[in-house]
């Protein structure tokens, strides 16, 4: 089979690929390094984030702060080796983003400006306007056309990495407009895939983010570190998983349970009162309103609308002037894409997914244990986040680890000779594969709908907000079974011409190993620590489970779950103090 | 950076619609378009016969009085009629996007596009008033 | 964003409404012409144009084809033509555009690659063309810190810094359709977003690629591409700008050759 080559092959041209992709362009240019994404990169989940990316910059701050920051609210689970380097570098990475060009918020004077967010104790949050996300990748994106040794392959869709020899040594695409399905050689390979929201069925992530790399990764032998810890954002639209931010409830916001109840008062989270107190009732932080929002569906009391129940955000008696002036982009959000208007209506609200804070085992260059595989940006697990990320610290993570990994994968792949002969027939194995497995028409089975339905279900009430034993083992079994009729599913589509129905069942197959992976690890740690709760082990555990999960794929089995310590360098475990 | 470098080798049958010729015809918005384009022939008409006067004006005296009966008659008055109302759509819209292209600031704020068309119009019609002020006076 | 399939259930559809959706096929294996399929969904309060073609997806017709992702306006990928309109179909209600019959097709002025698959490459390229970078003559090094840029100087050339590349101003602009080497609405706007950038001196080489028939020349201020903008990017603004400031430069350099730039 013939095959395409370069040097380093990086899947995702998000922010952490593109990142990646020009470090190594300026590190060594005469490394011939392509970027593989299945959209155009700048469509990439980044351009949806919106906050803001943190790095110490005023001199009252400090790197300490950050690190401390970022160790307390992960609940001790980051490895603190990993975040001092991903502290100190920060500052460095985003004055390059500056130097590139991304139009950073400025100060009167002209220097940059930071707002804060939620979890840091001092303003760092570097932001341009609510589009920090989309002017990151912009800005990367656009930078990255001045490198003429990056290559890009625009809408491919990467379906298996090649090992050979104990090395990942390239991977299987399809060139979607054609159909056509190539192997591609590659040195190092860098995974850039993104997160896994769509997992869940309400999450604020985009339909591409379907935890690809993740399941590439790990089907390929490779551990998937910290998967229990998925991080939910209290208010998301039902519907649409669309993101209402924090400023809703700072500005005064409530929330209202279906007797117009503002609920939180008895969840041990402070009395109402008519202005809104820091750290109180709707101002709690995000693990504790969205557990909160689960207590009240028990007792009956969120209401029920056609897409599950909600609960209300109330800002009308905020009044339109002020929405208007402090609240424009909600208000732009409900109207444009939800049909609400938050002047006269309520907003209904429910917790969503956000954030997959677990993902490929990496080291602190971004190396896995599998030789030529490298990995950062969201699908990775340095980890820096822990059991529960900080939110600004993700675009932060793709610009250091993207460079970092960057920069280790340049140095390995110009160690590397050639590739090993079995990499063409194992390609072309796979190219057999997809013929045979989707596209010889016939398939009589499932519709994929049902079992993407079937897998949300039992994601949603067996490994969401609160996991017990029970639900969990439930939950297991039912994504066994979907697993199971994965090989029978009915495509109407057997086109060579892109084929979207194709990558949906591919994708869905990928979420369903993460969906397993994410259960099995949630089963093992019988504590609650972060995003992650256990209503039979509702306390943290220092003694056993200071520890990362490492889930190892036994095919046809459930994963094995390994621990690996934590690492601890200045920081002891203390209490997570939120509101005192 | 070169997208998708490897050319492949069923490469799919793309589907070229073609613009018909009449396209401007199934918008409002495109046959507004073209019915501006069509004002600049107006402008131009003017232009001649302002050059053509000149060269009148060159002629001597009896050439000028012919000329000058010449635009005396229905035919060139109807003309100048449609012509004036033309000119007039082709100055407004003119005008109209002239914020367009000038982005004005004064200290640290921009001047807003009202503003700078609002003068432009102001320039013009004080203009027009000064010369037909002169002409009509003489 | 997502759109969680249980919305794609018929099954929770109160009242029954329901509106025909008139959709573009071409399927290039089968037909060498484009036909119109008609798809009856029902109708919510809270779908767009995008969520009604998902629902055909899931239930009723596995092949028909679109690009979509982020479902908040932002990714840039759902852009089609709407009864019409160029717009992007997850900013587009259903709900606004009843009774219906609602046609949806594929951007104009592109060829199709497959239903509503639009081939975009000859955009891409040419975004790459204007140099969307920095440009310096000499670089400061990270160490010298930030550029001071003020609020004033950001707010020069925010505007042109928001485009998503929708290609929305491409399908409503009747020159890049008839004449398909002009540069467009968007790349332009790029252009000028870095031009008017107070860090960057590539303003001269870009104007070597743009003050040419195939850049700005070719405009023939038709507007459509900023009415359509969903971002208010408006391009047509930025290309009027650029022809004012080549054409600036032609005079000084005309009257004042020695002034170099
Ligand atoms: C609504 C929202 C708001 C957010 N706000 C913030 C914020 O304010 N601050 C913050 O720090 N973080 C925020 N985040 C989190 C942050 O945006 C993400 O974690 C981050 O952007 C992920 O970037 P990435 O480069 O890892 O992946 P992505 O940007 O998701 O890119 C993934 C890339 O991989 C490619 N890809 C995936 N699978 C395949 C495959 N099989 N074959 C080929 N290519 C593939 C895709 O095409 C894409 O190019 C937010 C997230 C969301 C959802
Ligand atoms: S300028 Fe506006 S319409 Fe054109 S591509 Fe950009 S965002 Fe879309
Ligand atoms: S789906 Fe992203 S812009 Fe519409």
């Amino acid at each position: 089979m013939e095959m395409l080559s370069h040097d380093i092959l990086i899947v995702g041209g998000g922010g952490a690929g593109l990142r990646a992709a020009i470090a190594v362009a300026e590190i060594d240019p005469s490394l011939n390094v392509a970027v593989v994404s299945k959209v155009y990169p700048m469509r990439s989940h980044t351009v949806s984030a919106e906050g803001g990316a943190a790095a110490v910059i005023g001199p009252d701050d400090s790197l300490d702060d950050h690190a401390y920051d970022t160790i307390s609210g992960g609940d001790w689970l980051p490895d603190q080796d990993a975040v001092e380097a991903f502290v100190k570098e920060a500052p460095r990475e985003l004055l390059q983003m500056e130097h590139w060009g991304c139009p950073w918020s400025r100060q009167p004077d002209g220097s940059v400006a930071v707002r804060s967010f939620g979890g840091m104790k001092i303003e760092r949050t570097w932001f341009a306007s609510d589009k920090t996300g989309f002017h990151m990748l912009h800005t990367l994106f656009q930078t990255s056309l001045k490198y003429d040794p990056i290559q890009r392959y625009d809408e491919w869709f990467v379906t298996k990495l090649l090992v050979d020899d104990g090395r990942c040594q390239g991977v299987v695409a399809i060139d979607l407009a054609t159909g056509k399905v190539h192997g591609i050689r590659a040195k190092a390979v860098i995974v850039c895939t993104g997160g896994c929201g769509k997992v869940f069925p309400f999450t604020t992530n985009a339909n591409i983010k379907n935890g690809d790399g993740m399941a590439l990764a790990y089907r390929a032998g490779v551990p998937l570190k910290d998967m229990e810890f998925v991080q939910y954002h209290p208010t998301g639209l039902p519907f649409t998983g669309i993101l209402i931010t924090e400023a809703t409830r700072s500005e005064g916001g409530h929330l209202l349970n279906k007797d117009g109840y503002r609920y939180l008062q008895d969840y041990d989270l402070g009395t109402p009162e008519p202005q809104p107190v820091l750290r109180s009732m709707e101002l709690g932080p995000r693990d504790r309103l969205s557990q909160a929002f689960v207590k009240e569906q028990e007792k009956g009391r969120t209401l029920q609308g056609p897409y599950g129940d909600y609960v209300n955000l109330d800002i009308r008696h905020l009044g339109e002037k002020i929405i208007n002036s402090k609240l424009p982009f909600v208000r732009e959000l409900c109207l444009k894409y939800e049909n609400i208007d938050p002047v006269k209506e309520l907003i209904p609200v429910r917790p969503v997914v956000h954030y997959m804070m677990g993902g490929i085992h990496t080291d602190i260059l971004g190396a896995t244990p599998l030789e030529g595989l490298f990995a950062a940006g969201e699908v990775a697990c340095v980890s820096i986040n822990g059991a529960n990320r900080l939110g600004s610290n993700s675009l932060t993570e793709l610009l250091v680890f993207g460079a970092r990994v960057g920069r280790a994968a340049a140095e390995y792949a110009s160690r590397q000779k050639g590739n090993g002969a079995a990499v063409a027939a194992q390609a072309a194995e796979e190219v057999e594969r997809i013929e045979r497995q989707y596209l010889s028409g016939g398939g009589k089975g499932d519709k994929m709908v049902d079992i993407r339905q079937g897998m949300h279900a039992a994601m949603e009430s067996g490994a969401g907000i609160y996991r017990s034993k029970a639900s969990l083992q439930k939950s297991a079994q039912e994504i066994s079974n979907l697993q199971d009729r994965i090989p029978g599913i009915r495509l109407d589509d057997s086109s060579q011409t892109f084929n979207t129905e194709l990558v949906a069942a591919i994708e869905l197959s990928y979420m369903l190993d993460v969906a397993e992976a994410i259960i099995a690890s949630a089963s093992q740690r019988t504590e609650s620590r972060g995003s992650h709760q256990r209503t039979d082990y509702p306390d943290r555990d220092d003694n056993d489970f200071l520890a990362h999960s490492l889930a190892v794929r036994k095919p046809g089995a459930a994963p094995t779950i390994e621990y690996l310590p934590v690492t601890i360098t200045r920081w002891p475990p203390g209490e997570r103090v939120y509101g005192r | 950076m070169s997208a998708n470098p490897q050319h492949t080798p069923y490469h799919p049958r793309w589907y070229r619609a073609s613009m018909p010729i009449f396209w401007w015809m199934r918008r409002w918005i495109h046959a507004r378009f073209i019915l501006r384009e069509l004002t600049s022939i107006f402008v131009a008409g003017y232009a001649l016969v302002y050059l053509l006067q000149l060269r009148a004006l060159g002629l001597g005296p009896e050439a000028y009085a012919r000329f000058l009966d010449l635009l005396r008659s229905p035919l060139s008055i109807s003309l100048h009629g449609v012509s004036l109302v033309f000119v007039i759509y082709h100055s407004i819209t003119w005008f109209n996007l002239a914020p367009r292209a000038l982005a004005l600031r004064i200290g640290d704020r921009r001047v807003p596009d009202k503003v700078i068309a609002g003068l432009n119009f102001v320039a013009w019609i004080s203009i027009s008033a000064a010369l037909a002020w002169v002409t009509l006076k003489g | 964003m997502a759109v969680d399939s249980l919305a794609g259930n018929a099954a929770v559809v109160a009242g029954g409404e329901m509106v025909t959706l008139e959709v573009f096929r071409y399927r290039p294996e089968e037909e060498t012409e484009p036909v119109y399929q008609a798809y009856e969904v029902p109708v919510h309060k809270d779908w767009v144009v995008l969520d009604a073609l998902n629902h055909i997806k899931d239930h009723l017709d596995g092949t028909l084809s679109f690009r979509w992702s982020c479902r908040m306006g932002v990714c840039g990928s759902c852009g089609m033509m709407v009864n019409g309109d160029a717009t992007l179909t997850c900013a587009t209600f259903v709900e606004s555009l009843l009774p219906g019959p609602i046609r949806v097709g594929p951007l104009e002025n592109f060829p199709v690659v497959r239903d509503l698959i639009i081939e975009m490459n000859d955009f891409m390229e040419k975004l790459e063309s204007v140099k969307p970078w920095i440009i310096r003559d000499e670089e400061k090094s990270l160490e010298d810190g930030a550029y001071l840029q003020t609020p004033a100087q950001l707010a020069d050339f925010k505007q042109f810094s928001m485009c998503i590349n929708c290609l929305l101003c491409y399908a409503a602009c009747p020159v890049y359709g008839l004449e398909p080497s002009f540069t467009g609405p968007a790349v332009i706007a790029l252009a000028q977003r870095y031009n008017l950038d107070s860090r960057d001196q590539g303003a001269g080489e870009r104007n070597a690629i743009l003050n040419t028939d195939e850049g700005i020349w070719q405009c023939t201020l038709v507007g459509e591409c900023s009415v359509v903008c969903p971002k208010d990017v408006d391009p047509a603004a930025a290309i009027q700008r650029y022809k004012v400031s080549s054409t600036l430069q032609w005079y000084q350099k005309l009257l004042m050759p020695w002034s170099g730039k």
